[in-house]
């Protein structure tokens, strides 16, 4: 078991063309970093020099929000479901 | 270029003024592929700002499974400008990452609610955002998708 994460369009240049990948760790920060030895710059696009999830961007855990569970610090595990996807907003 | 039918043209005109002085967002989803706008999905601006436009969180996710279980994309984002020209912002800009969409901008700062004044009027305008990079596009509207992709013509022989 593995935890799976769906990838949006925006981001699927570094998954080779694929929606969803797998990859795993105790925690979402964790989990990024897995996922970024496997897709590297995946990283990047996700979180801030800071160590911050990047405002553009909203990451679910079985569909909650990770800004109110803990954000990076949020606990995963195997058979959980992760979503990426980019946030709709502007001025 | 964006092609668009006249229903969903103006129901996107038709929200903007409704939610003005506040901006309406929104996005209209088609066929994965297609370039088809077809189904207009108004969203509700989390942030009810005159100045800037959020889908909320839980509407977000929920709007993208939908169209991921039926194979499509959103083919059309767009919303409003309630005081500024139908231009992407620099916030925009820096949010945009749909490369494969129209963004469209309406502003309302000219309609009769506006105004007070008959001479209404509410720009509709369409670019495409990629990389930070805005480029304008040419919009055609179209009567009708239901009799195949081009435009409803009568031909006489």
């Amino acid at each position: 078991m593995a935890i799976e994460v769906r990838i949006p369009t925006i981001l699927r240049t570094h998954t080779g063309g694929n929606k969803t990948v797998e990859g795993s760790g105790d925690t979402l920060g964790a989990l990024v970093d897995d996922l970024d030895s496997k897709h590297p710059g995946l990283k990047n696009r996700l979180v801030t020099e800071e160590g911050k999830l990047h405002r553009f961007v909203n990451v679910y855990v079985n569909d909650e929000d990770v800004r109110f569970t803990g954000a990076l610090d949020t606990q995963v595990k195997d058979g959980d479901s992760v979503t990426i996807l980019p946030a709709v907003a502007g001025g | 270029m964006l092609r668009i039918d006249r229903a969903t043209y103006d129901a996107i005109v038709a929200h903007a003024r409704e939610d003005h002085p506040d901006e309406a967002c929104g996005v209209v989803a088609g066929p994965e592929g297609s370039d088809r706008p077809e189904r207009f999905i108004p969203m509700l601006n989390a942030a009810r700002s005159p100045t800037f436009y959020e889908f909320d969180s839980g509407d977000l996710l929920k709007l993208y499974r939908e169209m991921d279980d039926r194979d499509e994309e959103p083919v059309v984002i767009y919303h409003s400008h309630t005081a500024t020209e139908a231009h992407p912002s620099r916030t925009d800009i820096s949010y945009a990452s749909e490369p494969n969409a129209h963004y469209v901008l309406v502003s309302t700062r000219q309609h009769e609610k506006q105004t007070g004044l008959a001479g209404d009027d509410v720009e509709f305008r369409s670019f495409r955002i990629v990389d930070g990079e805005v480029s304008e596009e040419e919009v055609e509207i179209v009567e009708s998708y239901l009799f195949g992709h081009s435009p409803t013509t009568v031909v006489y022989d």
